[in-house]
């Protein structure tokens, strides 16, 4: 609690202990003999003393023109109520109201600590080595190129290169990925990492202000300033509710009491006229009392403030809440094909045709391949996993454009194209199943078989496709320059409902204008990218998603939602996020709304009394805030 | 030209009331509060001369909330 909040408890509570007596004396619960005036002043203490602020924060909106607030309502509805001579309830309407008041500011200060707390990647120093100690700096003050030295539990506070050193790091503040990252000489380290083993020395590569901790950061708290409609709709309702149920309350104070007097009507019920109109301003008070917008203005705000915390801690970064408002509407995604469902790296996807054992025709082609910098001669060496003796092969010879032959512990081998094939004049079977690079291996002149090499899907892309598909997402395109048959493929594969191949990046464009004349209503198109290159296509779509963004400054900008790693499941469960939150946000409207409307309207009636409006609204209030603090919750979604 | 500035203030409609009131302030082109972050993001119009028109932001925020501050 801050020094405020203190303040206000301990006026509540003495407040509380002044009051709870004098209530059972009124009430003539305990018989203690004193006169009226005596009661007034007794009950004036606690009521001044809990509800000064209220009374001299309406009296300045009057005086600034600034009249109708919740501060104005509380005042009218308890003087009201004093001078009509129910003291009790007007003074216990001012305490259970500033109650609520004190738990809402709590609960707030509270998950605004919490939240931002989880966000909270910002390294507070980092270590330089001078004279061979260490010392702390600012990591503001640390130059480009600098050697800055990481602890083990201690943040890396800038990217950088390690230069020395070995450990494994924890990304995810970063990525929300909980697997440690193991990291060596030679690794690209980013800030907001938490080492966990070993010392590092680090090679800076970026100032403070341009590192990726920085990064996030500023676009985590500037997420809260881009308002949704919710927000938007909450602030303009306010604006005009309070005015609206000031005059409504005026109305009930006045209108009846009169009907009554001029026709008659009802007259019965009331013993005088002073009666009359005694009853109908104390229930105009009470229905001012009810009328208090507090509930729902607070508990909206705070939980989209509560769901892109939530999101952020899962590596969803969402740029502001009117996003997190988009996505949740998104009907229809659409994805590029290289870096986003698939893992944008070559690897053999199959050995085929084979008259000897696959791991044997690898051996001899990655052994062939054995010298090629080529990422396909890479991928090859990777796929058979074991050393490689060079000094196996000999009379090696590369064929430009065609393969290579060589001699392996004296067997003649070619690896290559279809050409080079044709070219030996081997007789080779053309690869009608798979799609991709094929390289045909022929060993001592006879025919063995051949690699498929293509970029691999991602493990969990068709998971992700069907998670979509479960979360109400009724299409899922692929937009891809590469060939028909590669589209096609990888299309089936992964589970998509459509596929546009062979397309330009000009052509991706027009391709989500037109998905999105196709989308009508409420429905909302999504585009995923890894963002090297898809920048305008995500800004054209309605919510633009970068993935694997770590990095990235272009996907950083250009996107409305980042996701930190390379996971397409994330996908669906900024989603799943998204709804999440914006249920909470429905439900706390409807909710709130819903009770004072009929509050207000027993009230009104009569029925409800000033006991029962300040029970209700405290309640919703106190409810209203629980609610919206599930928003947060969001690991298992 | 934007700038960023950390508010106090202590409920979410005061918060409205600080964005409205400097929205109106002359010299201000747009202006967000964020009464979760307690921040206060304000465009200045072309040439303004942003302490001066924070001056005016902060007398024309006292007036509605009395209970805000903004840390210039």
């Amino acid at each position: 609690m801050n020094k405020k909040q203190k303040r206000l408890l301990w006026r509540i509570i003495i407040a509380a202990i002044f009051f709870v007596p004098l209530y059972l004396i009124s009430e003539e619960f305990v018989k203690v003999n004193l006169p009226q005036w005596a009661v007034i002043i007794l009950f004036l203490i606690p009521y001044l003393l809990v509800g000064y602020d209220i009374l001299r924060k309406a009296f300045l909106g009057i005086k600034n023109g600034q009249v109708f607030d919740e501060n104005f309502l509380m005042t009218v509805a308890t003087v009201g109520a004093i001078v009509l001579g129910e003291y009790g309830e007007g003074v216990a309407v001012m305490l259970l109201y500033q109650i609520g008041e004190l738990f809402q500011s709590y609960a707030v200060g509270k998950s605004r600590r919490n939240i931002t707390e989880l966000m909270d990647i910002r390294p507070d120093y980092a270590n330089i080595e001078v004279d061979g100690e260490l010392t702390q700096v600012d990591p503001d003050e640390v130059e480009v190129g600098s050697i800055i030295v990481v602890q083990p539990g201690e943040k890396v506070p800038l990217d950088g290169v390690i230069v020395e050193g070995s450990s494994s790091l924890n990304t995810s503040a970063l990525t929300g990925e909980s697997l440690p990252r193991k990291v060596e000489a030679g690794s690209e380290v980013l800030s907001g990492s938490i080492n966990m083993s070993g010392v590092l020395k680090i090679r800076t590569t970026t100032e403070f202000d341009e590192s990726t901790a920085s990064k996030i950061l500023d676009l985590v708290e500037n997420a809260a300033s881009r308002k949704s409609q919710s927000e938007n709709f909450i602030s303009k309702f306010a604006r005009y509710y309070t005015p609206i149920v000031c005059y409504a309350a005026l109305a009930l104070a006045i209108l009846p009491p009169l009907f009554v007097m001029l026709t008659k009507v009802g007259m019965g019920h009331y013993a005088t006229v002073g009666q009359l109109w005694r009853d109908w301003v104390l229930r105009a008070c009470t229905f001012l009392v009810i009328s208090c917008p507090c509930a729902v203005v607070i508990s909206i705000p705070l939980s989209f403030f509560a769901g892109l915390g939530g999101a952020s801690k899962q590596g969803v970064l969402v740029k502001g809440s009117n996003y997190l408002e988009t996505l949740s509407q998104v009907r229809v995604v659409a994805f590029d094909k290289t870096g986003t469902i698939t893992k944008g790296n070559f690897a053999v996807t199959a050995v085929h045709k084979s008259p000897i054992d696959e791991q044997k025709l690898l051996e001899y082609a990655a052994h062939v391949e054995g010298f090629s910098s080529h990422p396909i001669a890479a991928s090859i060496r990777e796929a058979y996993g074991k050393y490689i003796d060079r000094s196996r092969v000999t009379d090696l010879e590369e064929i430009s454009g065609h393969g290579i032959s060589a001699k392996m512990d004296g067997v003649s081998v070619a690896v290559g194209n279809d050409k080079l094939m044709v070219k030996l004049g081997i007789d080779y079977e053309p690869c009608d199943e798979h799609v991709g690079t094929v390289l045909h291996v022929a060993v001592d002149g006879a025919y063995c078989g051949h690699i498929v090499i293509s970029d691999e899907i991602k493990e969990t892309s068709k998971a992700a496709m069907e998670a979509l598909r479960k979360a109400g997402v009724e299409k899922t395109v692929m937009l891809t320059g590469d060939a028909e048959k590669v589209a096609a493929k990888v299309a089936a594969e992964v589970g998509l409902t459509d596929y546009r191949a062979q397309l330009l990046p000009a052509d991706k464009v027009s391709c989500v204008e037109e998905l999105l004349k196709e989308c009508s209503g409420n429905k909302r198109l999504a585009f995923v990218g890894d963002g090297i290159n898809d920048a305008p296509v995500l800004s054209r779509a309605d919510i633009g998603i970068a993935m694997g963004a770590l990095g990235s400054d272009a996907a950083i900008e250009a996107a409305d939602v980042v996701l930190m790693d390379d996971d397409p499941m994330k996908i669906a469960k900024a989603i799943r996020i998204s709804r999440k939150c914006l249920s909470i946000v429905k439900q706390n409207i409807v909710f709130a709304l819903g009770v004072k409307l009929v509050c207000l309207l027993l009230a009104a009636l009569g029925i409800a009394n000033m006991w029962v409006a300040i029970i209700a609204d405290v309640g919703v209030m106190i409810l209203a805030v629980l609610n919206a603090i599930r928003c947060l919750f969001v690991q298992k979604l | 030209m934007k700038k960023s500035y950390k508010i106090e203030v202590d409920c979410a409609n005061c918060a409205n009331n600080m964005e409205e009131a400097a929205k109106k302030t002359p010299g201000v082109k747009d202006c967000t509060v964020s009464f979760m972050t307690l921040k206060m993001k304000v465009e200045f119009d072309e040439g303004a001369d942003a302490d001066a028109v924070m001056k005016q932001v902060y007398a024309n925020c006292k007036k509605v909330e009395d209970d805000c501050e903004i840390y210039l």
